[in-house]
Protein backbone atom coordinates (compact mmCIF):
# COMPACT_ATOMS: atom_id res chain seq x y z
CA UNK A 1 0.00 0.00 0.00
CA UNK A 2 2.58 2.45 1.05
CA UNK A 3 4.77 1.48 -1.85
CA UNK A 4 5.69 4.57 -3.88
CA UNK A 5 4.29 4.45 -7.41
CA UNK A 6 5.71 6.33 -10.34
CA UNK A 7 3.85 8.97 -12.33
CA UNK A 8 3.88 6.83 -15.46
CA UNK A 9 2.35 3.91 -13.58
CA UNK A 10 -0.45 6.08 -12.21
CA UNK A 11 -1.05 7.47 -15.67
CA UNK A 12 -1.09 4.24 -17.65
CA UNK A 13 -3.07 2.11 -15.22
CA UNK A 14 -6.19 3.90 -16.47
CA UNK A 15 -5.74 2.43 -19.92
CA UNK A 16 -5.84 -1.22 -19.07
CA UNK A 17 -5.32 -2.27 -15.48
CA UNK A 18 -8.30 -0.40 -14.02
CA UNK A 19 -9.75 0.81 -17.31
CA UNK A 20 -13.10 2.44 -16.53
CA UNK A 21 -15.80 1.36 -16.84
CA UNK A 22 -14.80 -2.15 -17.80
CA UNK A 23 -12.46 -2.86 -14.91
CA UNK A 24 -13.43 -0.10 -12.54
CA UNK A 25 -17.15 -0.69 -12.97
CA UNK A 26 -18.08 2.92 -12.26
CA UNK A 27 -19.57 5.67 -14.36
CA UNK A 28 -22.04 3.39 -16.06
CA UNK A 29 -24.92 5.86 -16.35
CA UNK A 30 -23.25 8.19 -18.86
CA UNK A 31 -21.80 5.11 -20.52
CA UNK A 32 -25.29 3.78 -21.17
CA UNK A 33 -27.00 7.08 -21.83
CA UNK A 34 -24.81 9.14 -24.12
CA UNK A 35 -23.06 6.58 -26.30
CA UNK A 36 -25.63 6.57 -29.09
CA UNK A 37 -23.29 8.44 -31.39
CA UNK A 38 -19.52 8.77 -31.43
CA UNK A 39 -19.71 12.54 -31.19
CA UNK A 40 -21.71 12.38 -27.97
CA UNK A 41 -19.50 9.70 -26.45
CA UNK A 42 -16.30 11.56 -27.23
CA UNK A 43 -17.66 14.86 -25.96
CA UNK A 44 -18.79 13.26 -22.74
CA UNK A 45 -15.41 11.58 -22.28
CA UNK A 46 -13.45 14.80 -22.76
CA UNK A 47 -15.73 16.71 -20.40
CA UNK A 48 -15.32 14.02 -17.77
CA UNK A 49 -11.54 13.97 -18.23
CA UNK A 50 -11.34 17.72 -17.68
CA UNK A 51 -13.39 17.56 -14.50
CA UNK A 52 -11.51 14.52 -13.24
CA UNK A 53 -8.09 16.04 -13.81
CA UNK A 54 -8.78 19.34 -12.10
CA UNK A 55 -10.87 17.99 -9.26
CA UNK A 56 -8.09 15.51 -8.50
CA UNK A 57 -5.49 18.29 -8.48
CA UNK A 58 -7.50 20.61 -6.25
CA UNK A 59 -8.59 17.92 -3.84
CA UNK A 60 -5.05 16.59 -3.56
CA UNK A 61 -3.65 20.04 -2.88
CA UNK A 62 -6.11 20.95 -0.12
CA UNK A 63 -6.57 17.47 1.33
CA UNK A 64 -4.82 18.45 4.59
CA UNK A 65 -7.25 21.28 5.36
CA UNK A 66 -10.48 19.38 4.63
CA UNK A 67 -12.03 18.06 7.85
CA UNK A 68 -12.60 14.31 7.62
CA UNK A 69 -16.28 14.54 8.53
CA UNK A 70 -17.29 16.81 5.68
CA UNK A 71 -14.90 15.55 3.05
CA UNK A 72 -17.53 14.09 0.69
CA UNK A 73 -19.48 17.35 0.67
CA UNK A 74 -16.28 19.26 0.02
CA UNK A 75 -15.38 16.99 -2.88
CA UNK A 76 -18.80 17.47 -4.38
CA UNK A 77 -18.50 21.25 -4.17
CA UNK A 78 -15.11 21.15 -5.89
CA UNK A 79 -16.33 18.76 -8.59
CA UNK A 80 -19.49 20.79 -9.15
CA UNK A 81 -17.39 23.90 -9.69
CA UNK A 82 -15.56 22.27 -12.56
CA UNK A 83 -18.74 20.82 -13.99
CA UNK A 84 -20.23 24.30 -14.12
CA UNK A 85 -17.14 25.48 -15.96
CA UNK A 86 -17.51 22.65 -18.48
CA UNK A 87 -21.19 23.37 -18.88
CA UNK A 88 -20.69 27.06 -19.54
CA UNK A 89 -17.79 26.45 -21.95
CA UNK A 90 -19.85 23.91 -23.88
CA UNK A 91 -22.83 26.22 -23.97
CA UNK A 92 -20.64 28.97 -25.40
CA UNK A 93 -18.56 27.07 -27.94
CA UNK A 94 -20.16 23.67 -28.64
CA UNK A 95 -23.84 24.45 -28.42
CA UNK A 96 -25.06 21.57 -30.59
CA UNK A 97 -23.13 19.05 -28.51
CA UNK A 98 -24.41 20.73 -25.36
CA UNK A 99 -27.97 20.25 -26.57
CA UNK A 100 -27.39 16.60 -27.39
CA UNK A 101 -25.82 15.73 -24.06
CA UNK A 102 -28.44 17.75 -22.18
CA UNK A 103 -28.94 16.74 -18.56
CA UNK A 104 -25.91 14.45 -18.60
CA UNK A 105 -23.49 17.38 -18.41
CA UNK A 106 -24.71 18.54 -14.98
CA UNK A 107 -24.89 14.89 -13.98
CA UNK A 108 -21.11 14.58 -14.31
CA UNK A 109 -21.16 15.86 -10.71
CA UNK A 110 -22.47 12.52 -9.54
CA UNK A 111 -20.35 10.40 -11.85
CA UNK A 112 -18.97 7.78 -9.49
CA UNK A 113 -15.57 7.70 -11.18
CA UNK A 114 -14.81 11.28 -10.20
CA UNK A 115 -15.95 10.98 -6.61
CA UNK A 116 -14.35 7.55 -6.42
CA UNK A 117 -10.95 8.79 -7.56
CA UNK A 118 -11.20 11.77 -5.20
CA UNK A 119 -11.94 9.55 -2.23
CA UNK A 120 -9.70 6.63 -3.12
CA UNK A 121 -6.72 8.37 -4.65
CA UNK A 122 -6.52 12.17 -4.60
CA UNK A 123 -7.22 12.44 -0.88
CA UNK A 124 -4.29 10.16 -0.09
CA UNK A 125 -1.66 11.01 -2.68
CA UNK A 126 0.50 14.00 -3.65
CA UNK A 127 -0.53 16.40 -6.38
CA UNK A 128 1.61 15.13 -9.25
CA UNK A 129 0.41 11.54 -8.79
CA UNK A 130 -3.22 12.65 -8.49
CA UNK A 131 -2.94 14.64 -11.69
CA UNK A 132 -1.46 11.65 -13.51
CA UNK A 133 -4.18 9.43 -12.09
CA UNK A 134 -6.97 11.81 -13.07
CA UNK A 135 -5.66 12.30 -16.59
CA UNK A 136 -5.02 8.58 -17.13
CA UNK A 137 -8.38 7.46 -15.84
CA UNK A 138 -10.13 10.24 -17.73
CA UNK A 139 -8.46 9.35 -21.02
CA UNK A 140 -9.13 5.67 -20.44
CA UNK A 141 -12.79 6.50 -19.86
CA UNK A 142 -12.86 8.62 -23.02
CA UNK A 143 -11.34 5.72 -24.93
CA UNK A 144 -13.99 3.32 -23.63
CA UNK A 145 -16.80 5.73 -24.41
CA UNK A 146 -15.40 6.23 -27.90
CA UNK A 147 -15.14 2.47 -28.43
CA UNK A 148 -18.65 1.60 -27.24
CA UNK A 149 -20.26 4.52 -29.04
CA UNK A 150 -18.44 3.57 -32.24
CA UNK A 151 -19.85 0.05 -32.03
CA UNK A 152 -23.33 1.35 -31.33
CA UNK A 153 -23.32 4.02 -33.99
CA UNK A 154 -21.90 1.78 -36.73
CA UNK A 155 -24.31 -1.06 -36.01
CA UNK A 156 -27.28 1.01 -35.00
CA UNK A 157 -27.22 3.76 -37.57
CA UNK A 158 -24.62 2.64 -40.12
CA UNK A 159 -22.67 5.85 -39.61
CA UNK A 160 -19.46 7.02 -37.96
CA UNK A 161 -19.29 10.67 -36.87
CA UNK A 162 -22.43 11.09 -38.92
CA UNK A 163 -20.86 9.78 -42.14
CA UNK A 164 -22.30 6.72 -43.82
CA UNK A 165 -19.68 4.03 -43.82
CA UNK A 166 -21.66 0.82 -44.28
CA UNK A 167 -22.58 -0.57 -47.68
CA UNK A 168 -25.68 0.71 -49.40
CA UNK A 169 -28.10 -2.08 -48.65
CA UNK A 170 -27.05 -2.24 -45.00
CA UNK A 171 -30.09 -2.18 -42.80
CA UNK A 172 -29.13 -0.67 -39.44
CA UNK A 173 -30.23 -2.27 -36.19
CA UNK A 174 -32.20 0.45 -34.61
CA UNK A 175 -31.96 -1.78 -31.56
CA UNK A 176 -28.34 -0.85 -30.90
CA UNK A 177 -29.02 2.83 -30.41
CA UNK A 178 -31.95 2.15 -28.13
CA UNK A 179 -31.46 1.73 -24.39
CA UNK A 180 -31.53 -2.11 -24.36
CA UNK A 181 -28.84 -2.14 -27.03
CA UNK A 182 -26.61 -0.15 -24.69
CA UNK A 183 -27.08 -2.65 -21.88
CA UNK A 184 -26.43 -5.66 -24.07
CA UNK A 185 -23.43 -4.04 -25.74
CA UNK A 186 -21.93 -3.13 -22.38
CA UNK A 187 -22.61 -6.59 -20.98
CA UNK A 188 -20.97 -8.35 -23.91
CA UNK A 189 -17.95 -6.04 -23.75
CA UNK A 190 -17.58 -6.66 -20.00
CA UNK A 191 -17.73 -10.39 -20.65
CA UNK A 192 -15.05 -10.09 -23.31
CA UNK A 193 -12.86 -7.95 -21.06
CA UNK A 194 -12.95 -10.77 -18.54
CA UNK A 195 -12.55 -13.50 -21.12
CA UNK A 196 -9.49 -12.17 -22.92
CA UNK A 197 -7.12 -11.89 -19.92
CA UNK A 198 -8.34 -15.27 -18.69
CA UNK A 199 -7.53 -16.85 -22.02
CA UNK A 200 -4.16 -15.09 -22.18
CA UNK A 201 -3.11 -16.18 -18.72
CA UNK A 202 -4.28 -19.69 -19.51
CA UNK A 203 -6.64 -19.83 -16.56
CA UNK A 204 -9.77 -21.82 -17.22
CA UNK B 1 5.83 -10.87 9.91
CA UNK B 2 7.61 -13.39 12.08
CA UNK B 3 4.64 -15.67 12.16
CA UNK B 4 4.31 -15.57 8.42
CA UNK B 5 7.81 -16.86 8.03
CA UNK B 6 7.29 -19.64 10.49
CA UNK B 7 4.29 -21.12 8.82
CA UNK B 8 6.00 -22.43 5.68
CA UNK B 9 8.64 -24.12 7.81
CA UNK B 10 6.02 -25.94 9.76
CA UNK B 11 4.40 -27.06 6.58
CA UNK B 12 7.59 -28.44 5.24
CA UNK B 13 7.88 -30.87 8.12
CA UNK B 14 5.99 -33.72 6.67
CA UNK B 15 4.18 -35.85 9.20
CA UNK B 16 5.36 -39.43 9.16
CA UNK B 17 2.73 -41.37 7.35
CA UNK B 18 1.78 -44.61 9.08
CA UNK B 19 2.17 -47.59 6.84
CA UNK B 20 -1.18 -48.94 5.75
CA UNK B 21 -2.00 -52.08 7.64
CA UNK B 22 -2.46 -55.13 5.49
CA UNK B 23 -6.18 -55.74 5.22
CA UNK B 24 -7.50 -59.18 4.65
CA UNK B 25 -10.10 -59.13 2.01
CA UNK B 26 -13.07 -61.32 2.89
CA UNK B 27 -13.97 -63.76 0.18
CA UNK B 28 -17.08 -62.67 -1.67
CA UNK B 29 -19.84 -64.83 -0.34
CA UNK B 30 -22.44 -66.19 -2.61
CA UNK B 31 -25.71 -64.37 -2.29
CA UNK B 32 -27.95 -66.73 -0.32
CA UNK B 33 -30.99 -65.37 -2.10
CA UNK B 34 -29.75 -66.74 -5.37
CA UNK B 35 -31.11 -70.13 -4.40
CA UNK B 36 -34.57 -68.83 -3.67
CA UNK B 37 -35.15 -66.36 -6.45
CA UNK B 38 -34.32 -66.03 -10.07
CA UNK B 39 -32.10 -63.03 -10.79
CA UNK B 40 -34.99 -61.14 -12.36
CA UNK B 41 -37.12 -61.48 -9.24
CA UNK B 42 -34.44 -60.32 -6.87
CA UNK B 43 -35.09 -57.24 -4.79
CA UNK B 44 -33.20 -54.22 -5.95
CA UNK B 45 -31.65 -52.23 -3.16
CA UNK B 46 -31.20 -48.61 -4.10
CA UNK B 47 -31.96 -45.18 -2.79
CA UNK B 48 -34.76 -43.04 -4.16
CA UNK B 49 -35.98 -42.14 -6.75
CA UNK B 50 -37.32 -45.55 -7.60
CA UNK B 51 -39.54 -44.62 -10.49
CA UNK B 52 -38.36 -43.11 -13.70
CA UNK B 53 -40.18 -41.99 -16.80
CA UNK B 54 -39.22 -42.17 -20.41
CA UNK B 55 -39.43 -38.39 -20.65
CA UNK B 56 -36.21 -36.61 -21.36
CA UNK B 57 -35.36 -33.13 -22.60
CA UNK B 58 -34.94 -34.32 -26.16
CA UNK B 59 -38.14 -36.38 -26.09
CA UNK B 60 -40.17 -33.40 -24.86
CA UNK B 61 -38.58 -31.06 -27.35
CA UNK B 62 -39.16 -33.34 -30.32
CA UNK B 63 -42.77 -33.82 -29.23
CA UNK B 64 -43.23 -30.06 -29.24
CA UNK B 65 -41.81 -29.96 -32.75
CA UNK B 66 -44.26 -32.65 -33.81
CA UNK B 67 -47.08 -30.61 -32.28
CA UNK B 68 -45.97 -27.63 -34.33
CA UNK B 69 -46.04 -29.53 -37.64
CA UNK B 70 -49.70 -28.71 -38.40
CA UNK B 71 -49.01 -25.00 -37.89
CA UNK B 72 -45.96 -25.26 -40.13
CA UNK B 73 -48.05 -27.05 -42.74
CA UNK B 74 -50.71 -24.35 -42.69
CA UNK B 75 -48.12 -21.60 -43.02
CA UNK B 76 -46.63 -23.36 -46.04
CA UNK B 77 -50.12 -23.77 -47.49
CA UNK B 78 -50.93 -20.10 -47.09
CA UNK B 79 -47.60 -18.47 -47.81
CA UNK B 80 -45.88 -21.00 -50.08
CA UNK B 81 -42.15 -20.91 -50.67
CA UNK B 82 -41.64 -17.84 -48.50
CA UNK B 83 -42.69 -19.88 -45.48
CA UNK B 84 -40.47 -22.82 -46.38
CA UNK B 85 -37.42 -20.61 -46.90
CA UNK B 86 -38.04 -18.75 -43.68
CA UNK B 87 -38.51 -21.85 -41.55
CA UNK B 88 -35.56 -23.76 -43.02
CA UNK B 89 -33.28 -20.73 -42.67
CA UNK B 90 -34.23 -20.07 -39.07
CA UNK B 91 -33.94 -23.68 -37.94
CA UNK B 92 -30.59 -24.10 -39.70
CA UNK B 93 -29.27 -20.86 -38.24
CA UNK B 94 -30.40 -21.94 -34.78
CA UNK B 95 -28.63 -25.28 -35.04
CA UNK B 96 -25.41 -23.74 -36.35
CA UNK B 97 -25.40 -21.09 -33.61
CA UNK B 98 -26.04 -23.71 -30.96
CA UNK B 99 -23.17 -25.86 -32.23
CA UNK B 100 -20.78 -22.91 -32.40
CA UNK B 101 -21.61 -21.84 -28.86
CA UNK B 102 -21.26 -25.40 -27.59
CA UNK B 103 -17.84 -25.48 -29.20
CA UNK B 104 -16.93 -22.09 -27.77
CA UNK B 105 -17.99 -23.03 -24.26
CA UNK B 106 -16.28 -26.39 -24.56
CA UNK B 107 -19.34 -28.42 -23.63
CA UNK B 108 -21.09 -31.39 -25.20
CA UNK B 109 -23.08 -30.66 -28.32
CA UNK B 110 -26.73 -30.07 -27.52
CA UNK B 111 -28.08 -29.86 -31.05
CA UNK B 112 -29.81 -33.19 -30.87
CA UNK B 113 -32.04 -32.30 -27.93
CA UNK B 114 -34.09 -30.18 -30.29
CA UNK B 115 -34.31 -27.09 -28.09
CA UNK B 116 -32.39 -24.98 -30.58
CA UNK B 117 -34.54 -26.26 -33.42
CA UNK B 118 -37.66 -25.24 -31.49
CA UNK B 119 -36.31 -21.76 -30.88
CA UNK B 120 -35.59 -21.35 -34.59
CA UNK B 121 -38.94 -22.78 -35.59
CA UNK B 122 -40.97 -20.66 -33.16
CA UNK B 123 -39.09 -17.54 -34.14
CA UNK B 124 -39.74 -18.27 -37.83
CA UNK B 125 -43.43 -18.71 -37.10
CA UNK B 126 -43.62 -15.26 -35.50
CA UNK B 127 -42.11 -13.45 -38.48
CA UNK B 128 -43.99 -11.99 -41.40
CA UNK B 129 -43.54 -14.02 -44.61
CA UNK B 130 -41.87 -11.20 -46.48
CA UNK B 131 -39.24 -10.65 -43.78
CA UNK B 132 -35.63 -10.41 -44.91
CA UNK B 133 -33.88 -13.75 -44.41
CA UNK B 134 -30.53 -12.28 -43.34
CA UNK B 135 -32.26 -10.19 -40.69
CA UNK B 136 -34.07 -13.30 -39.52
CA UNK B 137 -30.71 -15.06 -39.11
CA UNK B 138 -29.49 -12.19 -36.93
CA UNK B 139 -32.59 -12.58 -34.78
CA UNK B 140 -32.01 -16.30 -34.39
CA UNK B 141 -28.37 -15.80 -33.46
CA UNK B 142 -29.43 -13.25 -30.87
CA UNK B 143 -32.11 -15.57 -29.51
CA UNK B 144 -29.75 -18.51 -29.07
CA UNK B 145 -26.61 -16.65 -28.01
CA UNK B 146 -27.97 -13.86 -25.81
CA UNK B 147 -31.36 -15.37 -25.00
CA UNK B 148 -30.10 -18.76 -23.95
CA UNK B 149 -26.36 -19.35 -23.77
CA UNK B 150 -25.38 -16.16 -21.97
CA UNK B 151 -27.59 -17.29 -19.11
CA UNK B 152 -25.96 -20.73 -19.06
CA UNK B 153 -27.86 -22.71 -21.66
CA UNK B 154 -31.13 -24.55 -21.67
CA UNK B 155 -32.82 -24.53 -18.30
CA UNK B 156 -31.13 -21.39 -17.05
CA UNK B 157 -32.63 -18.83 -19.40
CA UNK B 158 -34.95 -16.28 -17.84
CA UNK B 159 -36.79 -15.38 -21.02
CA UNK B 160 -38.19 -17.50 -23.80
CA UNK B 161 -35.36 -17.32 -26.36
CA UNK B 162 -37.63 -17.26 -29.42
CA UNK B 163 -39.63 -14.34 -28.03
CA UNK B 164 -36.47 -12.52 -27.06
CA UNK B 165 -35.23 -12.90 -30.63
CA UNK B 166 -38.57 -11.59 -31.86
CA UNK B 167 -38.37 -8.61 -29.52
CA UNK B 168 -34.85 -7.89 -30.74
CA UNK B 169 -36.03 -7.92 -34.35
CA UNK B 170 -39.03 -5.79 -33.49
CA UNK B 171 -36.76 -3.18 -31.93
CA UNK B 172 -34.21 -3.37 -34.75
CA UNK B 173 -36.41 -3.45 -37.82
CA UNK B 174 -39.73 -1.96 -36.76
CA UNK B 175 -40.87 -1.35 -40.30
CA UNK B 176 -39.88 -4.62 -41.93
CA UNK B 177 -41.44 -6.70 -39.17
CA UNK B 178 -44.82 -5.07 -39.57
CA UNK B 179 -45.03 -5.38 -43.35
CA UNK B 180 -47.52 -8.12 -44.07
CA UNK B 181 -48.41 -9.91 -47.24
CA UNK B 182 -51.67 -11.57 -48.03
CA UNK B 183 -51.91 -15.31 -48.03
CA UNK B 184 -51.99 -16.50 -51.61
CA UNK B 185 -55.61 -17.61 -51.36
CA UNK B 186 -56.65 -13.96 -51.34
CA UNK B 187 -56.32 -11.39 -54.06
CA UNK B 188 -52.66 -10.90 -54.87
CA UNK B 189 -52.21 -7.59 -53.16
CA UNK B 190 -48.67 -6.56 -52.31
CA UNK B 191 -49.21 -5.87 -48.67
CA UNK B 192 -52.07 -5.98 -46.28
CA UNK B 193 -52.97 -5.31 -42.70
CA UNK B 194 -53.26 -7.95 -40.03
CA UNK B 195 -56.71 -8.34 -38.51
CA UNK B 196 -55.49 -6.68 -35.31
CA UNK B 197 -53.72 -3.85 -37.08
CA UNK B 198 -56.70 -3.34 -39.33
CA UNK B 199 -59.02 -3.07 -36.38
CA UNK B 200 -56.76 -0.85 -34.37
CA UNK B 201 -55.90 1.67 -37.04
CA UNK B 202 -58.78 1.47 -39.50
CA UNK B 203 -61.60 -0.25 -37.60
CA UNK B 204 -61.73 -3.08 -40.13
CA UNK B 205 -63.21 -6.33 -38.96
CA UNK B 206 -62.31 -9.78 -40.16
CA UNK B 207 -64.78 -12.62 -40.36
CA UNK B 208 -64.58 -15.26 -37.71
CA UNK B 209 -64.15 -18.16 -40.11
CA UNK B 210 -61.19 -16.48 -41.78
CA UNK B 211 -59.57 -16.05 -38.39
CA UNK B 212 -60.22 -19.65 -37.46
CA UNK B 213 -58.72 -21.10 -40.61
CA UNK B 214 -56.03 -18.49 -40.95
CA UNK B 215 -57.03 -16.90 -44.23
CA UNK B 216 -55.69 -13.51 -43.12
CA UNK B 217 -52.52 -11.53 -43.23
CA UNK B 218 -50.10 -12.05 -40.40
CA UNK B 219 -47.03 -13.86 -39.23
CA UNK B 220 -46.23 -17.26 -40.65
CA UNK B 221 -47.57 -19.39 -37.87
CA UNK B 222 -50.13 -17.20 -36.20
CA UNK B 223 -52.83 -16.94 -38.82
CA UNK B 224 -54.54 -20.29 -38.44
CA UNK B 225 -55.94 -20.71 -34.96
CA UNK B 226 -57.44 -24.14 -35.40
CA UNK B 227 -54.25 -26.08 -36.14
CA UNK B 228 -52.41 -24.38 -33.33
CA UNK B 229 -55.16 -25.37 -30.91
CA UNK B 230 -54.88 -28.93 -32.17
CA UNK B 231 -51.13 -29.00 -31.62
CA UNK B 232 -51.52 -27.37 -28.22
CA UNK B 233 -54.14 -29.89 -27.10
CA UNK B 234 -51.80 -32.68 -28.15
CA UNK B 235 -49.09 -31.23 -25.90
CA UNK B 236 -51.51 -30.83 -23.01
CA UNK B 237 -52.72 -34.43 -23.35
CA UNK B 238 -49.11 -35.58 -23.35
CA UNK B 239 -48.69 -33.38 -20.23
CA UNK B 240 -45.75 -31.55 -21.78
CA UNK B 241 -47.60 -28.29 -21.40
CA UNK B 242 -49.34 -27.13 -18.25
CA UNK B 243 -53.05 -26.76 -19.15
CA UNK B 244 -53.50 -24.06 -16.54
CA UNK B 245 -51.41 -21.55 -18.45
CA UNK B 246 -53.30 -21.51 -21.77
CA UNK B 247 -56.65 -21.81 -19.97
CA UNK B 248 -55.96 -18.90 -17.64
CA UNK B 249 -54.27 -16.83 -20.33
CA UNK B 250 -57.02 -17.27 -22.91
CA UNK B 251 -59.74 -17.06 -20.28
CA UNK B 252 -58.43 -13.79 -18.93
CA UNK B 253 -58.17 -12.32 -22.40
CA UNK B 254 -61.74 -13.43 -23.13
CA UNK B 255 -63.21 -12.05 -19.91
CA UNK B 256 -61.13 -8.88 -19.64
CA UNK B 257 -61.47 -8.12 -23.36
CA UNK B 258 -65.17 -8.96 -23.12
CA UNK B 259 -65.73 -6.42 -20.37
CA UNK B 260 -64.47 -3.65 -22.60
CA UNK B 261 -66.52 -4.93 -25.50
CA UNK B 262 -69.67 -4.89 -23.38
CA UNK B 263 -68.92 -1.35 -22.26
CA UNK B 264 -68.43 -0.06 -25.77
CA UNK B 265 -68.92 -2.52 -28.65
CA UNK B 266 -68.14 0.05 -31.33
CA UNK B 267 -64.67 0.95 -30.08
CA UNK B 268 -63.45 -2.37 -28.72
CA UNK B 269 -63.30 -5.69 -30.56
CA UNK B 270 -65.31 -8.67 -29.41
CA UNK B 271 -63.67 -11.22 -27.12
CA UNK B 272 -63.82 -13.83 -29.89
CA UNK B 273 -61.83 -11.56 -32.12
CA UNK B 274 -59.28 -11.16 -29.31
CA UNK B 275 -58.93 -14.89 -28.94
CA UNK B 276 -58.49 -15.89 -32.55
CA UNK B 277 -56.49 -13.03 -33.98
CA UNK B 278 -52.80 -12.28 -33.83
CA UNK B 279 -50.31 -14.56 -32.19
CA UNK B 280 -52.36 -15.29 -29.09
CA UNK B 281 -52.98 -18.98 -29.79
CA UNK B 282 -49.36 -19.66 -30.72
CA UNK B 283 -48.18 -17.71 -27.70
CA UNK B 284 -50.60 -19.30 -25.27
CA UNK B 285 -49.97 -22.90 -26.28
CA UNK B 286 -46.33 -22.93 -27.32
CA UNK B 287 -44.54 -19.95 -25.77
CA UNK B 288 -46.19 -19.23 -22.45
CA UNK B 289 -46.03 -22.93 -21.60
CA UNK B 290 -42.26 -23.10 -22.06
CA UNK B 291 -41.21 -25.23 -19.10
CA UNK B 292 -38.10 -23.24 -18.33
CA UNK B 293 -39.61 -19.78 -18.22
CA UNK B 294 -43.03 -20.40 -16.69
CA UNK B 295 -43.86 -21.01 -13.02
CA UNK B 296 -43.57 -24.56 -11.73
CA UNK B 297 -46.34 -24.44 -9.15
CA UNK B 298 -50.02 -24.87 -10.14
CA UNK B 299 -50.99 -21.68 -8.36
CA UNK B 300 -48.12 -19.90 -10.06
CA UNK B 301 -49.32 -21.08 -13.46
CA UNK B 302 -52.71 -19.46 -12.84
CA UNK B 303 -51.08 -16.19 -11.78
CA UNK B 304 -48.81 -16.31 -14.83
CA UNK B 305 -51.71 -16.81 -17.24
CA UNK B 306 -53.96 -14.19 -15.68
CA UNK B 307 -51.13 -11.64 -15.56
CA UNK B 308 -50.19 -12.24 -19.18
CA UNK B 309 -53.84 -12.00 -20.22
CA UNK B 310 -54.38 -8.65 -18.51
CA UNK B 311 -51.15 -7.28 -19.97
CA UNK B 312 -52.15 -8.46 -23.43
CA UNK B 313 -55.54 -6.79 -23.41
CA UNK B 314 -54.09 -3.58 -22.03
CA UNK B 315 -51.40 -3.50 -24.73
CA UNK B 316 -53.85 -4.34 -27.51
CA UNK B 317 -56.47 -1.81 -26.51
CA UNK B 318 -54.42 1.04 -25.09
CA UNK B 319 -50.84 0.51 -26.24
CA UNK B 320 -49.13 1.82 -29.31
CA UNK B 321 -48.80 -1.61 -30.87
CA UNK B 322 -51.64 -3.66 -32.31
CA UNK B 323 -50.26 -6.88 -30.82
CA UNK B 324 -48.97 -7.58 -27.32
CA UNK B 325 -48.54 -11.34 -27.00
CA UNK B 326 -44.78 -11.12 -27.15
CA UNK B 327 -44.39 -8.42 -24.53
CA UNK B 328 -47.05 -9.87 -22.24
CA UNK B 329 -45.27 -13.22 -22.11
CA UNK B 330 -41.80 -11.69 -21.80
CA UNK B 331 -42.94 -9.49 -18.93
CA UNK B 332 -44.46 -12.45 -17.13
CA UNK B 333 -41.25 -14.44 -17.77
CA UNK B 334 -39.44 -11.72 -15.88
CA UNK B 335 -41.60 -12.14 -12.77
CA UNK B 336 -41.67 -15.93 -12.92
CA UNK B 337 -38.93 -16.39 -10.28
CA UNK B 338 -40.93 -14.14 -7.98
CA UNK B 339 -44.15 -16.07 -8.62
CA UNK B 340 -42.34 -19.32 -7.91
CA UNK B 341 -41.04 -17.98 -4.64
CA UNK B 342 -44.41 -16.79 -3.37
CA UNK B 343 -46.44 -19.79 -4.47
CA UNK B 344 -44.17 -22.41 -2.98
CA UNK B 345 -46.44 -25.04 -1.46
CA UNK B 346 -46.15 -25.49 2.30
CA UNK B 347 -44.87 -28.78 3.53
CA UNK B 348 -46.89 -30.59 6.12
CA UNK B 349 -46.47 -29.14 9.57
CA UNK B 350 -44.80 -25.95 8.47
CA UNK B 351 -45.80 -23.10 10.77
CA UNK B 352 -47.78 -20.30 9.27
CA UNK B 353 -45.76 -17.25 8.42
Amino acid sequence: MAKAKSISYEFFKGFWEILPPFRLVLGLCPMLAVTKYVENGLGMGIATTFVLLFSNIIISSIKSVIPKKVRIASYIVIIATFVVIVELVMQAFFYSLFEKLGIFIPLIVVNCIILGRAEAFASKNPIHLSAADGLGIGLGYTMSLFFISAIREILGAGTFFGMHIMWGSYEPFAFMIEAPGAFICLGLLLAMMNLIPNKLSGAN
Amino acid sequence: MDEEKKIPEQLEQKPVEPKPLPVKKPKPKKDPRAKLYKPSQMLIMSSSPHLSTVDSVSRIMWTVIVALIPAVGMSVYYFGWAAIFMIVTCVAAALVTEALLNKLKGEAFTIKDGSAAITGLLLALTLPPSFDLSSAIIGVVFAIAVGKHIFGGLGYNIFNPALLGRAFLQASFPVAITTWTNPRTLVDAVSTATPLGGFKFEKLTTTFMDLLYGNTGGCLGETSAIVIIAGGLFLIIKKYADWRIPVSYLGTVFIFGGIFWLLNPSDYPSPWFHLFSGGLMLGAFFMATDMVTSPITPKGAWIFGVGAGILLVVIRLFGGLPEGVMYSILLMNAVTPLINRYTRPKYFGEPRA
